[in-house]
């Protein structure tokens, strides 16, 4: 845990602002929100959304860092760019959003549980790996990500798609053990290392 | 002008020719209206129809002229003939352009001709080429009362104009609360920071016009007169007055501070650290551009919360329901005067709705960057707790309650208009004292505010010794079409008295009163009319004999153009009157009229029209429609070919209130079988040009059903409609519904007697 973790916030001063603005990507632009709520009416999963994005703009503000960090919300936010379109004041709210989730996971504090975290993390996993996305590798991990038992249930719902694609020379099985990397994956990973020393320092998250 | 001559010219062009029978027209024109000279013309607006004109006014002696052609609304710069009197039958836009070219249609058609022929035959024979007033004043120069932001820009817009301002300051300095301030919103690219006021620049200014005389530590005692004329007791603190002499005025008295005092839920007076804007301005002069500290102990500021419409944009009793308009820009302004010293303060503003009027988005944004946190709450308390000041409120994003401390609070307090007395309140205990009949009922005017009620302008006018107010005691002007225009002639507001206002939109408007100011000594001086009837020289005259003394026209004139004299008889001060006919309208004995509009111009009008025979089935439809805004909708629905009723025969007034109830009881004597009135909007947010005349209009109309009683006639007989000039679609409309209405109630009993 780091110190900023368990920094005192005030309420209605601006310390989670700044912090956010030193460590969040695209944090800057949080000030510049002028509640107009267009991002949130435009969200086509903002009914689901615990905070949307113009209410997680208000609590950072407001300085309710914990509920901001520990929050669901922007982990549900699937990309699709229609607030940066939409909005008047031309926030960049999806990469904002995708900062916000980025920060509380470097953290430690993102919910654990939460299907876009897990999901994020094979993923990163598996392509830091080699350096490619070994697909059917990915799909099985998935598949398994809640057990065994599930696992086969996630595979025998999706069976017919995997024998189709098997037919028509879409899915190879073998990539599975044969699957073609990056040329040299180690550099790679030195160069990843690398860049999270930088990032961790800036931010100063002890890793 | 010793003897009348009369002529009618008709014209055939635009399709006249064609739909109606025009040597019918010339027929009546001669043995009906009486015209001596009748000549028919194939293009009258041409250089050929027009010399025809002019030639048989110079050679001929023609007095008088009928033009038979299209609306007196157009072609009045070929038509234009001021040395005649002039009456215009309406045949184009009227007649021919409303009514469809068929073969059934024929007949009604020329009868509607027929008919507004003879009305403009019969009303230019009660009608004189009016003269202009000859008690004209001739002074040219200005009175500025008030000399902050409004009063010295407005005297140095003046005065480059080349004349001559007497400026009044109630206190020992120019600059009103401009010379308070710390910095200004900006007016200028980029927006983004706060710039010098600009006051002493315009003190400067001032100070160095030769055309400017200033007078510091005085206020206008006495004013009398009329514009061109207007005679000014001018007093100074040390019990000194001097008179002057001036054509017009602008009052730039501007605006207080809401008292704060009134907000001790929001902690003022309970702590120091709780000031105003005006309060923290002070508090930035004091600081000039360093560390801001709290007044309690002078510590230096490390966290501000500014509250939005403190006291404003609210029903509670004691605040303001208005918005003050600038308090948002200042609040961002005054935040940056902590950010721009030291980034590291804490800035919150706490609003509901943020309204940043000119170009103050880009100015909000500024401050964003800047770091100025802005919280969408409805405050509901500060206080003092610990050395600090705790502010609790209703967090409108998050939906909860929350609290925030800080070191200052700053409240935006609203602006109160400086317009003097409310004479409305003032005048009606008068009326009540001496009984008088005032046709208008007293206006419930339960203001909450309590503005300091001396006198500004001590106007020694029957009607009160200031302007009258509107709405929330700023001084009655419209804020859209007459802006700067006062209920008093040649009496012009501008700024903060006006409606709230900031300084760049001060400027503006100071400006645009001292054009209007300049406007009204030019007319007056010529004896003409000022807005809305601009270049009007007819006047009204009362027959002193037949007088009761009852008052009405004194009360009633909505510009305050008549006194009284000792034995109570009105005395008209033309340079003062607009010319709306209001006091033509409320005289009940009618004794009132101008040389060119009189209850018998429009009453003869009334009579002439041929009154067919009760089983014709042709009902008769009096029209009295608003020449500012009904009937130029009269006029463009004829454009656009809109089809209204051939029974209708429309008579435009100057305003409705110079409308006289004799025109309505007599067209139902004669057997009209419905009278409409059609006049502007009316209300606090009125479109009325003569402010009251559409009000009065109404009120006067809701009294008619005694007569109609009386008459034994039904109460639809008379109708009066709102109109407004955009109203093309519904203009129509509205004169078909009640000719259908007409209809079904049936013919007026009264046809033939």
């Amino acid at each position: 845990m780091s110190d900023v973790n368990t920094a005192m916030v005030q309420k209605y001063r601006n310390d989670f602002l700044k912090e956010v603005e030193e460590n969040v990507e695209e944090g800057h632009w949080v000030k510049m929100c002028m509640q107009c709520g267009v991002c949130s009416g435009s969200c086509p999963f903002g009914p689901d959304w615990a905070h949307p994005p113009q209410e997680i703009f208000m609590m950072i503000r407001a300085g309710k860092r914990d509920e901001v960090l520990t929050t669901e919300s922007m982990w549900m936010c699937t990309s699709c760019y229609n607030c940066i379109v939409r909005c008047p004041r031309e926030l960049p709210i999806t990469h904002i959003m995708h900062g916000l989730a980025n920060y509380a996971h470097r953290l430690g504090i993102a919910p654990k549980m939460n299907p876009t975290r897990r999901f994020s993390i094979i993923f990163w996993n598996n392509i830091t790996k080699t350096g490619r996305v070994n697909e059917l590798a990915l799909s099985l991990k998935l598949y398994f990500m809640d057990g065994f038992m599930s696992g086969i249930k996630n595979a025998m719902a999706m069976a017919s798609v995997g024998i189709g694609m098997l037919k028509t020379k879409r899915l190879n099985p073998f990539a599975l053990i044969n699957h073609k990397g990056v040329k040299n994956p180690k550099q790679l990973h030195v160069l990843l290392k690398k860049a999270r020393e930088i990032e961790d320092r800036r931010k100063g998250i002890a890793s | 002008m010793s003897e009348t001559k009369t002529a009618a010219y008709i014209c055939k062009g635009c399709g006249i020719g064609d739909r109606l029978d025009t040597e019918q027209l010339a027929k009546i024109a001669e043995s009906e209206g009486k015209c001596s000279l009748v000549r028919r013309h194939d293009f009258l607006c041409n250089a050929d129809g027009v010399n025809t004109i002019r030639n048989d006014v110079d050679s001929e002696g023609v007095t008088h002229v009928v033009i038979a052609a299209c609306s007196r609304r157009a072609k009045t710069d070929a038509f234009g003939f001021d040395d005649v009197a002039l009456g215009r039958a309406n045949l184009r836009e009227g007649v021919i352009w409303v009514r469809p070219d068929t073969e059934e249609a024929r007949e009604t058609t020329q009868e509607m001709a027929d008919d507004y022929l003879r009305m403009a035959c019969a009303e230019i024979q009660y009608m004189k080429q009016p003269e202009a007033n000859q008690n004209a004043g001739a002074n040219k120069h200005i009175l500025v009362v008030g000399g902050g932001v409004s009063g010295m820009t407005a005297a140095i817009e003046a005065s480059k104009a080349g004349y001559g301002v007497l400026l009044v300051e109630k206190t020992g300095q120019l600059g009103g609360w401009a010379v308070k301030l710390h910095k200004r919103v900006p007016d200028r690219e980029p927006f983004a920071d706060p710039q010098d006021t600009g006051a002493s620049d315009l003190i400067k200014s001032v100070d160095h016009d030769k055309n400017i005389t200033v007078f510091l530590h005085s206020s206008i005692t006495r004013t009398s007169g009329a514009p061109g004329q207007f005679s000014i007791d001018i007093s100074a603190e040390s019990g000194e007055t001097v008179t002057e002499n001036v054509g017009s005025i602008i009052q730039a008295s501007g605006f207080s501070n809401y008292d704060a005092n009134q907000l001790p839920e929001l902690g003022y007076g309970k702590s120091p650290d709780v000031v105003d804007q005006a309060g923290l301005e002070q508090l930035a002069k004091q600081a000039a551009d360093g560390p801001i500290k709290r007044p309690s102990d002078g510590k230096e500021v490390e966290s501000v919360v500014f509250v939005q419409c403190a006291g404003q944009r609210s029903d509670k009793a004691g605040h303001l329901p208005y918005c003050s308009g600038h308090c948002c820009n200042t609040s961002i302004k005054q935040a940056m005067y902590f950010k721009d010293s030291n980034p590291n303060v804490d800035t919150m503003v706490m609003y509901d709705d943020l309204r940043t009027p000119g170009n103050g988005e880009d100015f909000y944004r500024s401050a964003q960057r800047k770091g100025v946190i802005f919280t969408k709450g409805k405050t509901q308390q500060v206080s003092p707790i610990n050395g600090q000041l705790e502010v609790k409120f209703h967090d409108m994003i998050l939906g909860e309650e929350a609290v925030a401390t800080a070191d200052l609070v700053v409240l935006a307090t609203g602006q109160v208009a400086n317009s003097g007395v409310d004479i409305e309140q003032t005048t009606t205990l008068d009326v009540e004292d001496e009984g008088a009949e005032s046709e208008l009922p007293a206006e419930d005017n339960t203001s909450a505010v309590e503005v300091p009620v001396e006198s500004i302008l001590n106007l020694t006018y029957r009607q009160g010794v200031d302007l009258p107010h509107l709405r929330h005691g700023f001084s009655d002007s419209h804020f859209i079409c007459f802006p700067y225009e006062t209920r008093r002639s040649g009496i012009y507001t501008c700024g903060p008295v006006r409606r709230p206002m900031d300084i760049a939109q001060t400027m503006e408007d100071a400006t645009g009163a001292a054009l209007k100011a300049i406007q009204a000594v030019e007319n007056a001086v010529l004896g003409r009319a000022a807005h809305p009837r601009s270049g009007d020289l007819s006047f009204p005259t009362f027959r002193r004999e037949g007088c009761t003394q009852c008052k009405r026209c004194t009360v009633e004139c909505p510009f305050g153009a008549i006194d009284e004299d000792e034995q109570r008889y009105p005395v008209f001060h033309e340079s003062r009157c607009r010319r709306c006919g209001t006091c033509m309208g409320a005289c009940p004995v009618r004794v009132i009229s101008f040389e060119n509009y009189s209850v018998d111009t429009v009453g003869q009008q009334v009579k002439t029209v041929d009154m067919p025979d009760e089983f014709d089935e042709k009902p008769r439809i009096l029209v009295l429609a608003c020449e500012n805004d009904a009937y130029p909708a009269l006029d463009m629905a004829a454009q656009q070919g809109l089809e209204y009723s051939p029974f209708v025969r429309i008579v435009p007034v100057r305003c409705l209130g110079s409308v006289n109830t004799i025109w309505i009881t007599d067209a139902l004597n004669s057997g009209y079988d419905g009278v409409m009135l059609m006049g502007c909007k009316k209300g606090d947010d009125y479109q009325c040009h003569f402010v009251k005349g559409s009000e009065l209009a109404h009120y006067r109309m809701s009294k008619i059903d005694d007569t109609l009683q009386q008459l034994q006639l039904e109460p639809e007989r008379v109708e009066t409609h709102e109109v407004e000039i955009t109203d093309i679609q519904r203009v129509p409309r509205l004169i078909n519904e009640y000719a259908a209405k007409i209809e079904e109630i049936g013919m007026n009993p009264f046809k033939g007697f």
